[in-house]
């Protein structure tokens, strides 16, 4: 299982670095979903806003859903996905391989995010290193359950439409709770039960994950 | 027996749906705080407890044995579809009468209160289970798609559930149901309120049932379209 | 290069009355298909005839809606069909590759994947002359070289059953030559191969399968 992990989580990397899909296309527009939610705060409340810890993390839902559909699309031409299919991979292996590639691609996308919200949101930035390991389990959950409910979706003419009415209900506790860690670590207050909301979402996706995967494949 | 018992089911149903409206409107008095108000609560938690426990929780259960090689069947799958969107009908009535009991009572048809905010969710969740089903063609992969979907709905419905109700203390107060609470229940008006649940609970099993014959009917008629098909199919390559 | 596993005994491919259906749609309306071990099958028809629905069914790729079947030792309705597809080596029609990969990378993603050696991939792709093109992402490679690419996937793994999806398709005169010696050279291996063709080939099947309306014909 590990080392199908690998395989696939080091190929889906090796086929970002070479496509440049997420470099170029999402986190610009990730940049630019940033710079529009200073924009809907309005001049007087784009920096120092209580709001921005929560504007932060709807940019990388929505960073989230775009890159869960990239890491599917991977395997979304026919072809690709029969021959793939008759390499008989371990389906757990493949559901933690495209999850830790995802995790570790949102991770990157984030923190240059977060680094544009201290910026230009104004957020503290010894706050932002504070909230930072949370924002690395965050996205990690995300990118677990993204890639579980990608492969619910699977590979329909309406796949791109239909993720975002599956995951976001999902994705709903997530950012309450990444938010909530994000504002504490901010105000510099204990934020324990955050981290468990997180830490279950975490472990309930990857459980289901390695368990389902193959069903879902096999379907 | 058993046909019998499933031909009571509409007539008991509505007769005790009809009780209800006559105790509930007619029969008990208004409330001394809230009035006519308070007459909701013979709707709304009855409506509630429908959506969120009884009929989600049969989707739940029968997408669990249905993913479950053991017990896998199509009963199981035509069940949680069938439950699942009588969940979502409930669902919806119970955001409906939430608000309408909202307004008079906050001043808005909608707050930012945690159980009617994981409420919402939750019909979203319902809604998009029949999305997913409306996206697969396929009997088979439409209902494994869907139940492991409905498991991980239900997973996620607790993780929604504290995440909504901690964000909301840490927020403001909850002020909402303290109304609920201070609300005196006794005598004529407990079992109203019980017979509601009764009543509602009948009424779900009788969509259910409808529903699900519905679901039979549907895949009847898929059968025989499937026959015709292939009888077409096979002259198709007939010279 | 050896080119298959362990020989296989009894038919490789024993279907009854085999049906696949999609959305209500019978692809395959009933096919009934006996194939002995280390035989070339070419399969037959018109377009829409459920050539390629009958590779993908022996491929382990599509659900069995009725009747029976046994591919490679694994019953094709209740069986692991994760297992049966571990034992097909597949050439679609359409680009069968990670596009962004170069043609050795994907080569190298299947070998691992299968827990083949890394050095089964460069003869693979000398075997099929892109030995030059090895570092060549797969999405600039042309159509004929994409299939060139599908015949090393199926050389660097040990399948006992390949399937070839139209294998002459975008491929010019040396390419078909070479893809006819390769299969006759499998065959001799003990390899069962189903390929569907539309056109005159350059190589003998042992048996030419007729299929029209989703069945057998001839």
């Amino acid at each position: 299982m590990i080392r199908v992990a690998l395989l696939v989580a080091g190929k889906d990397l090796r086929i970002e670095a070479r496509s440049r899909v997420l470099a170029s296309q999402v986190l610009p527009f990730g940049v630019m979903a940033l710079v529009l939610a200073g924009l809907a705060l309005g001049p007087a409340r784009a920096g120092h806003s209580g709001a921005a810890p929560g504007l932060f993390y709807l940019v990388l839902l929505l960073v989230t859903l775009l890159a869960v559909g990239r890491s599917q699309s991977l395997e979304r031409a026919a072809g690709t996905r029969a021959s793939v299919a008759t390499l008989g991979l371990d389906p757990a292996g493949v559901f933690l391989g495209k999850s830790a590639a995802l995790a570790l691609e949102l991770v990157t996308m984030g923190l240059v995010l977060e680094a544009l919200a201290v910026v230009m949101l104004h957020v503290a930035l010894a706050g932002a290193l504070v909230a930072l390991p949370s924002v690395v389990v965050t996205l990690a959950t995300l990118a677990a359950a993204g890639t579980l409910y990608g492969a619910i979706v699977g590979e329909g003419p309406v796949a791109s439409t239909l993720l975002p009415v599956l995951a976001l209900p999902a994705f709903a506790p997530l950012l309450i709770a990444g938010e909530r860690a994000f504002s504490a670590a901010l105000s510099r207050q204990a934020e324990a039960r955050w981290w468990v909301i997180t830490l279950v979402a975490l472990a309930a996706y990857l459980a289901v994950g390695v368990l389902a995967y193959g069903v879902l494949e096999d379907s | 027996m058993h046909r019998t018992l499933a031909r009571l089911l509409g007539p008991a149903t509505l007769a005790l749906l009809a009780l209800t409206v006559w105790l509930g409107l007619v029969v008990t008095p208004p409330d001394r705080v809230q009035g006519n108000l308070a007459r909701l609560v013979y709707v709304h938690p009855a409506v509630a407890w429908v959506a969120l426990y009884l009929s989600f929780g049969t989707a739940t259960i029968a997408s669990a044995l249905y993913l479950w090689r053991r017990t896998r069947s199509v009963t199981l799958d035509r069940v949680a579809v069938s439950a699942m969107e009588v969940s979502l009908v409930f669902i919806v009535l119970t955001l409906v009468t939430g608000s309408i009991w909202g307004r008079p009572t906050w001043g808005v048809w909608w707050a930012w209160d945690a159980r009617l905010t994981s409420t919402a969710i939750l019909g979203v969740l319902a809604a998009g289970y029949l999305a997913l089903r409306r996206a697969n063609d396929d009997p088979q992969r439409r209902a494994t798609r869907s139940a492991v979907f409905a498991l991980v709905a239900a997973i996620n419905v607790p993780i929604i559930h504290f995440s909504v109700l901690w964000w909301k203390t840490l927020h403001q107060g909850a002020t909402v149901f303290t109304a609920n609470h201070t609300l005196k229940i006794h005598g004529l008006m407990a079992w109203t309120l019980l017979l509601s649940f009764v009543a509602f609970s009948l009424a779900y099993l009788w969509l259910l049932r409808a529903r699900y014959r519905l679901e039979v009917a549907r895949a009847r008629r898929e059968s025989d379209d499937l026959t015709a098909a292939l009888a077409a199919r096979v002259l198709e390559g007939r010279p | 290069m050896s080119l298959a596993g362990p020989a296989p005994t009894g038919p490789v491919v024993a279907l009854e009355g085999a049906v696949v259906a999609h959305g209500g749609f019978p692809l395959l309306a009933g096919v009934t298909l006996e194939l002995a071990p280390g035989t070339l099958t070419i399969l037959r028809g018109p377009n829409g005839a459920g050539k390629t629905s009958l590779l993908r069914l022996l491929g382990g790729l599509e659900p069995l809606s009725g009747g029976r079947g046994v591919v490679a030792g694994v019953d094709l309705a209740h069986g692991d069909r994760r297992l049966l597809r571990r034992k097909v080596g597949w050439v679609g029609h359409e680009g069968s590759f990670y596009d962004d990969l170069t043609a050795e990378e994907n080569l190298r993603f299947a070998a691992r994947a299968l827990g083949r050696p890394g050095a089964a991939v460069g003869p693979a792709l000398a075997r099929v002359g892109l030995t030059a093109r090895a570092a060549t992402a797969a999405r600039r490679l042309s159509a004929g070289q994409r299939r060139r690419l599908g015949v090393a996937w199926l050389l660097v793994r040990r399948a006992e059953l390949w399937l070839l999806d139209e294998p002459y398709a975008a491929l010019d005169d040396e390419g078909r030559e070479l893809v006819g010696e390769l299969l006759v050279e499998a065959r001799a291996a003990g390899v069962t191969i189903v390929a569907s063709a539309h056109e005159a080939l350059a190589f003998d099947g042992d048996r030419e399968v007729r299929l029209a309306g989703g069945r057998v014909v001839g």
